[in-house]
């Protein structure tokens, strides 16, 4: 047992390193939720594209270095402890990415992926509807076959949508079969966000920015090469994506060992002893998740897959950046209602216990398949 | 003994609740928000003729002479009701410390702010006031406006202040700063009693996988200690309110900071996504909540009086 990385993975953190110190814009680009700031954080993928660091785990041909599981979270601590830009392409990168290359066509996959590990275009998540949060599949959105055309016509309402103010396309779940029973009869469609009948409306976030939109769909043509995977198996493709938001693709520990870094650093500029025992628990579950991750990774490199343990990740994650986040502002005393990047941070943390899964949803998770506790029963619909 | 409202207070809470409710604070709050404070400035007046910034002003200066029960009874419905405005700066602060004129100009209903370093280092909606004031340890100064900060309150807009001349005052700052806290524990605790009441309204009515999500245990056993917390809360202001000494209205602010801010992360989590959207109403609250929790001194600051308090005694 060992946490020593190879000669190969060194080399590959040190490259990664040097690369973000020269080129990491010097300082925060303004929200990635403003029309300025997507255009700037499209601009800096482009650069982390050009030499090849945007995509690093994908394959050689499609701008990616084939990096392993293991240096992709070597990157991801690299990436986060640089201070480098929030990725705008995340949807597109983390979530659809994994899911075109496991069930896209070789056409798809040639037509997609290339604007995708550039920031070209900008890819939002279309699952949720009004009545369908957590239910994911009572989803009522529906897809009607056109044979005529060759394709799919798309009605119905998605909502909560990142990114979807400003990004170019979309992928989501509609109903293709009005028959089938729940999670039957889904379809997986990705579609231009500009196209005839799809009316896009943003919606202010609790810190006032457009970071998610509600999206209606009017009589949207799909042609059946926008289809992913096939007519009907959209749930067994989705959830393939599921796994990888509450997984580790969506939050690597990166991101809050450098977050309880600052912290700390916070800690140095207005130390207050009643809050040292917190700065210090901070740490220790950005800690705990770094190693638990390793795990992770050793396990799944072994050929394991995440499961349910996807859901113990979720859970930890997002509790330990709400606390993070509410030690900082503990700090600043009475500063901590006055906008500042802790603040934004903070109520950014605030949304992670709900998105990607609520976490009482992870905890029924965690209950029923990891403890094998009985089912809470569920109403009639 | 007898440790719950008077007839009198019970008829005054629910005039200004039936004032409030009838008065679509959520559209004044917006407005506010957005710079637009003349539909505040009038409700503000409304209130002002229902006695709120005169409580603590004396008769014989124009005021009501009333004690810190009445006040308390005020600020938890501005709370829950979400009025925005420097109320605890004047009809708290300013009715106490301030002598003269300048009093009984605050009872009537003008609108006053002020910054007290290094608790609230900022003035409160200063852009709005007729009258701004800058306290130090040599006294009360008149102030001039300098730089807004934005809070994560959007009712709230801060300002650094410059310090003018000396003003006078009746030399009870002390006291001004302690019912400053009870009115802000009020006021936390009102926001704490709405957020929990919408909460509940909210998981009766929302279903996901054909029941209200109200149903689960999951939800129901967050929304039960927020009540709680909220019940336990509410005893430490009114004995505050009794005898507001440092050491009680400390424990008060803290009680209701931890209540509050427990009922404004449950009362969102339980709403799912909806709950952090700047549209729904609930966004009022969950942000007011967070700037209240802070204003006149930290929960730490409070706790670390309570136990100097504690051990000196
Ligand atoms: C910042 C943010 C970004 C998002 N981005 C996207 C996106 O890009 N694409 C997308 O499609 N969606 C997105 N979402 C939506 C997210 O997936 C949903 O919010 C989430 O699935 C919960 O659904 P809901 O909001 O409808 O809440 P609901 O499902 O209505 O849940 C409300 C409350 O009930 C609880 N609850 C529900 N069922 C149960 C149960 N069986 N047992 C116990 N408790 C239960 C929940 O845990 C929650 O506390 C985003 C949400 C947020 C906040």
């Amino acid at each position: 047992m060992d946490l020593q990385l190879s000669e190969s993975e060194l080399a590959f953190q040190a490259e990664a390193r040097a690369w973000l110190s020269a080129n990491v814009p010097a300082g925060p680009l303004p929200s990635l939720d403003t029309p300025d700031g997507f255009r700037l954080h499209q601009e800096w993928e482009a650069r982390l594209a050009a030499d090849r660091w945007s995509v690093v785990s994908w394959p050689a041909d499609h701008h990616g270095r084939e990096a392993s599981l293991v240096e992709w979270v070597v990157f991801e601590e690299e990436y986060y402890r640089a201070g480098a830009p929030l990725r705008v392409s995340q949807n597109g990168i983390f979530l659809l990415a994994p899911i075109i290359f496991e069930h896209g066509t070789p056409e798809q996959q040639a037509r997609f992926l290339p604007t995708m590990a550039t920031g070209e275009r900008i890819w939002a998540q279309c699952w949720s509807e009004p009545e369908a949060g957590s239910d994911l599949a009572s989803l009522r959105s529906t897809a009607r076959r056109d044979d005529a055309r060759g394709g799919w016509v798309l009605n119905g309402q998605k909502i909560w949508c990142s990114r979807a103010a400003l990004a170019h396309w979309g992928f989501g779940l509609f109903r293709s079969d009005p028959d089938a029973q729940k999670h039957a009869g889904l379809t997986y469609f990705l579609f231009p966000l500009d196209a005839a009948g799809v009316t896009v409306r943003p919606i202010a976030q609790l810190d006032g920015e457009a970071g998610f939109a509600e999206v209606f769909f009017d009589d949207v043509f799909v042609p059946d090469a926008d289809v992913l995977g096939a007519p009907g198996d959209g749930w067994r493709v989705a959830m393939s994506t599921a796994g990888n938001e509450r997984g580790l693709s969506l939050r690597s520990p990166g991101r809050f060992t450098a977050a309880a870094d600052r912290l700390l650093a916070l800690y140095d500029e207005r130390p207050d002893p009643r809050v040292a025992d917190r700065v210090v628990d901070a740490w220790l579950k950005a800690e705990a998740y770094r190693l638990y991750t390793w795990g992770t990774v050793t396990s799944l490199r072994d050929g394991g897959d995440v499961g349910a343990a996807g859901s113990v990740n979720k859970v930890w994650w997002s509790e330990l950046d709400v606390a993070l986040h509410e030690t900082a502002l503990d700090l600043l005393g009475p500063e901590a209602e006055i906008e500042s990047a802790w603040l934004d941070g903070y109520t950014f943390s605030l949304s992670g216990p709900i998105y990607a899964g609520t976490n009482e949803i992870q905890r029924n998770i965690i209950a029923e398949r990891i403890l094998g506790l009985p089912r809470e029963a569920k109403g009639s619909r | 003994m007898k440790f719950e409202l008077t007839t009198d207070q019970q008829d005054f809470a629910a005039s200004l609740e039936s004032l409030l409710a009838a008065a679509d604070t959520v559209t004044v709050a917006r407005a506010w928000a957005e710079g637009d404070h003349g539909p505040g400035l009038r409700l503000w007046q409304r209130l002002a003729d229902q006695g709120v910034t005169a409580l603590l002003v004396p008769e014989d200066a124009d005021g009501m002479g009333a004690t810190p029960v009445e006040l308390v009874v005020a600020f938890e419905a501005l709370g829950r009701h979400a009025v925005p405005g420097p109320w605890v700066e004047a009809a708290a602060y300013l009715a106490t410390e301030l002598s003269g004129e300048a009093r009984t100009a605050i009872a009537a209903g003008a609108v006053a702010t002020l910054a007290v370093a290094p608790h609230t280092p900022y003035a409160l909606d200063a852009d709005a006031a007729d009258r701004v004031y800058l306290a130090g340890s040599d006294g009360v100064r008149t102030a001039t406006v300098g730089e807004p900060r934005p809070s994560v309150d959007r009712t709230r807009r801060l300002f650094t202040l410059a310090a003018g001349p000396v003003h006078d005052t009746a030399d009870r700052s002390r006291e001004a700063f302690d019912l400053a806290v009870l009115a802000t524990s009020a006021q936390l605790l009102g926001a704490g009693e709405r957020v929990l009441a919408d909460a509940v309204t909210y998981v009766k009515q929302r279903k996901q996988f054909g029941r209200e999500i109200g149903s689960y245990q999951a939800i129901k056993h967050k929304l039960a200690d927020v009540r709680i917390a909220l019940d336990f809360a509410r005893p430490l202001v009114f004995g505050a309110a009794l005898d507001p000494t440092p050491r009680a209205v400390s424990a008060a602010k803290v009680a209701c900071a931890d209540a509050a801010y427990l009922a404004s992360r449950t009362g969102l989590q339980v709403h799912g996504a909806i709950g952090y959207t700047q549209e729904f109403d609930l966004s009022i609250w969950i942000t007011k909540i967070r700037a209240l929790v802070t204003a006149w001194g930290t929960p730490g600051f409070h706790r670390a009086r309570i136990l100097e308090t504690l051990r000196s005694a």
